[in-house]
């Protein structure tokens, strides 16, 4: 039994809309948090099916219905702001309007709309005194693309209104166009930072429709890949926010632990950010003898070494004064807002898939989930360090005595008819989530992926208010959300 | 200050002294095609090719739209295909990116006497991601970094196209970047050129079908230098840099 993990047979969706939508308000009012709201295309083209994943205190649960797309439904969003972006998705996507939704402004532009990135309608703040500052589509760095437009006055930021979109490819059409079991590759590369926790999703939900789950030591190694990408991306990200306060030795120092990390990720399976490591059935990778010392001594390596640069990036009282109380998001807000993963421990909320949906896996080898409560660019800077050290120690747990895993086996199985699978990993950022639906005759109807990201872009937006324009760019380091994984 | 003395002891020495001559463990780079005809008829690799980058009757593979999976390698009966350590892969042709049978030759960059004189101790470069999934960016950041050290050679990324000699281009180039990308890439100085980094960029790779890809940009546009992946390895963005403007090896190490 693997917690992170539901396949159910397909509900049956006559039931009236308005018993639906109170469910929803019960589940949430009983405590649950909500982890996805989408639609997809109905067998009735003038009909959308919602479905509604809650993680409940009996583990992950689904509501589902069918409604007409004409008459949309009456918005959750004023009342649990959790729901805010996933309905503006559900409109541009379904044309299923929520009714008296409080910021209904487009998402990604999908190819065959009419609405285009120039025309988006950017709140507008009145008065003599207020200025507004646009930044974006691309940046002064190597980063994706994305607008940001700062509503000012004078050097205090009112409100951030985050544009995202320019990177919309259709990812999620033309997973639907392969063999299903043929996807890795494609998956992969919905977030090209977060590969191996979309990977693991994909082949974990792919498996519950084969039927086929993978044995302990699969899992294990795929945990594996799983805190190398986190200890890499962790390691990107203090070294990025050690370039953005100028501190240079954590930047290089954090950065050169990180080029270890993901060439040690190459050493096993080819890739550095993790390509290949995970397919359906198992893992792909290059483990014998050579390979686990190299990989022992290279988490050494980086232990040792990252306690030094710890120790003077915690200590150094520049560090101090730019990250503390800078970018404050609070434990309500986070909750509100339902920020996911890293953003969300570092506001004090307590969600980690590893340990609050865990399978086997979790059980046999827990990894300690790591919470900060001041939900300002420190939390989420020391979060981060906390964070690799708990995966060094769990790294070491599922390494000692772990034997080669069984090469992953050629792609087969036959998808079970009228399914959902639903997936949820915890990728470096927070949840990756997969809902894979197959129709009657076992063919993928339906693919749903969502990013963390999707739901924590609007919490970098809340963290910079009443902050300084000058403090944006380490605020956006520190949660150092993905373009591409928002807007797919 | 103590702490900052032993960060510096602990960091060493982390730069690469020769970028041209490195040793990659376990990199999946260059395919190998092995000699041999193959079984007639055979499709093993190129019915699992995510990408359509395998043709011909004996495999040819086009690195400009490999991704670099592997599918290929465990479908072949023959055990005829593998990918070997070679990161020297980047082109300045799309033809010098298509790999057939027999010995795997490094294809060589030709070197650009134009941009030699130009650019040869100085280049400014611009990324523009469109579509890009930080696969490609994650790469591009990593050649200026401690190990790689690019800036030696006075290669950098600027932050604005104005200050810029080149574009370095990655993603699959989404509908919704078209404008930023035009916008973008006027406003580079003449004389520009441009790069093509990563499977998405030079064909669009796993994206090239994707309902919201616009690859217009690239049909009026010729890149002068390809460097494929998914993502490219500095070392192959590197190397084919430095052929192309024609920047000669070190001497006695750095």
């Amino acid at each position: 039994m693997n917690a992170s993990r539901l396949c159910l047979a397909t509900p049956d969706l006559a039931r009236p809309p308005s018993d639906f939508f109170k469910e929803l308000r019960q589940r949430v009012a009983a405590g649950a948090r909500l982890v996805s709201f989408y639609g997809r295309p109905s067998d009735d083209p003038a009909e959308v099916v919602l479905t509604a994943v809650f993680d409940a205190a009996d583990g992950l649960m689904v509501s589902r219905a069918s409604i007409l797309r004409e008459h949309g439904f009456h918005s959750l969003t004023r009342d649990v702001p959790a729901f805010h972006i996933f309905e503006r998705e559900l409109f541009e996507q379904h044309g299923a309007k929520p009714h008296d939704h409080p910021w209904l402004k487009p998402v990604r532009y999908p190819a065959g709309g009419a609405a285009r990135p120039s025309d988006y309608p950017f709140y507008k703040i009145e008065g003599k005194e207020v200025h507004e500052v646009a930044v974006g589509p691309i940046h002064a760095g190597v980063i994706e693309p994305g607008h940001f437009r700062f509503m000012c006055l004078g050097e205090i930021v009112h409100h951030l209104e985050i544009q995202l979109g320019y990177q919309h490819r259709g990812a999620e059409a033309l997973l639907l166009r392969g063999s299903p079991l043929a996807l890795a590759p494609l998956v992969e590369t919905l977030a090209g930072d977060t590969s191996v926790a979309h990977a693991w999703a994909y082949c974990d939900a792919l498996e519950a429709l084969t039927d086929r789950p993978p044995d302990l030591a699969t899992e294990t190694w795929r945990g594996v890949g799983l805190e190398l990408e986190r200890i890499a991306m962790h390691l990107a990200g203090l070294s990025g926010m050690c370039a953005d306060i100028a501190f240079m030795q954590g930047a290089s120092t954090y950065g050169r632990l990180r080029t270890t990390a993901i060439n040690t990720s190459m050493l096993l399976c080819g890739s550095r950010l993790g390509h290949g490591w995970i397919r359906p059935g198992g893992v792909r990778l290059g483990v014998d003898g050579r390979t686990v010392a190299a990989l022992t001594s290279n988490l050494a390596l980086i232990r040792r070494d990252i306690a030094i640069i710890n120790r003077h990036f915690c200590q150094a009282r520049s560090v101090g004064h730019r990250l503390r109380g800078v970018g404050v998001v609070s434990t309500g807000q986070a909750l509100e807002l339902g920020l996911v993963g890293m953003a969300a421990r570092a506001s004090g909320v307590e969600i980690d898939a590893r340990t609050r949906l865990r399978g086997e896996l979790g059980t046999q080898l827990p990894i300690q989930m790591v919470v900060e409560t001041s939900g300002d660019c420190w939390a989420r800077a020391s979060l981060r360090i906390r964070e690799i050290d708990e995966s060094l120690a769990w790294l070491d747990a599922a390494i000692a005595g772990q034997t080669t895993p069984a090469a992953a086996p050629a792609q087969r199985g036959e998808l079970a008819p009228d399914r959902l699978a639903i997936s949820v990993q915890e990728g470096w950022r927070g949840e990756v989530v997969h809902c894979l639906e197959t129709d009657a005759a076992g063919a993928l109807r339906h693919y749903r992926v969502q990013d963390p990201s999707l739901r924590n872009w609007f919490g970098l937006a809340l963290s910079v208010r009443s902050n300084e324009i000058s403090d944006f760019p380490i605020c956006n380091k520190s949660f150092d959300l993905s373009y591409c994984g928002n807007d797919l | 200050m103590f702490n900052a003395l032993k960060v510096r002891l602990s960091q060493g020495s982390q730069y690469i002294p020769d970028l041209r001559d490195v040793t990659l463990v376990g990199f999946r780079g260059r395919p190998v095609i092995g000699e041999p005809p193959c079984e007639a008829g055979c499709q093993a690799c190129r019915d699992v090719c995510p990408t359509a980058a395998i043709a011909g009757p004996e495999p040819r593979l086009d690195l400009g739209r490999c991704v670099f999976c592997n599918e290929c390698v465990l479908a072949c009966p023959d055990q005829k295909l593998h990918f070997g350590p070679d990161y020297r892969m980047a082109s300045g042709t799309l033809d010098g990116l298509v790999v057939g049978p027999g010995k795997a030759e490094a294809s060589p960059v030709a070197v650009s006497e134009a941009l030699h004189r130009r650019f040869g101790r100085s280049l400014k470069l611009r990324s523009v991601s469109a579509g890009g999934c930080n696969g490609c960016e994650l790469e591009l950041n990593a050649v200026g970094n401690v190990n790689f050290d690019l800036g030696r050679y006075g290669i950098e990324f600027v932050a604005s196209p104005r200050h810029a000699d080149a574009l370095v281009l990655s993603g699959p180039l989404t509908r919704n970047m078209n404008q930023a990308l035009e916008t973008g890439y006027a406003g580079i100085p003449e004389p520009k050129f441009i790069i093509a980094v990563g499977a998405c960029a030079i064909s669009g790779g796993l994206y090239a079908d994707a309902p919201s890809v616009d690859r217009s940009f690239a049909t009026r546009f010729t890149p002068s230098l390809y460097v494929p992946g998914c993502p490219p390895h500095p070392l192959t963005f590197v190397n084919g840099i430095m052929d192309l403007l024609g920047i000669r090896p070190p001497r006695g190490g750095a």
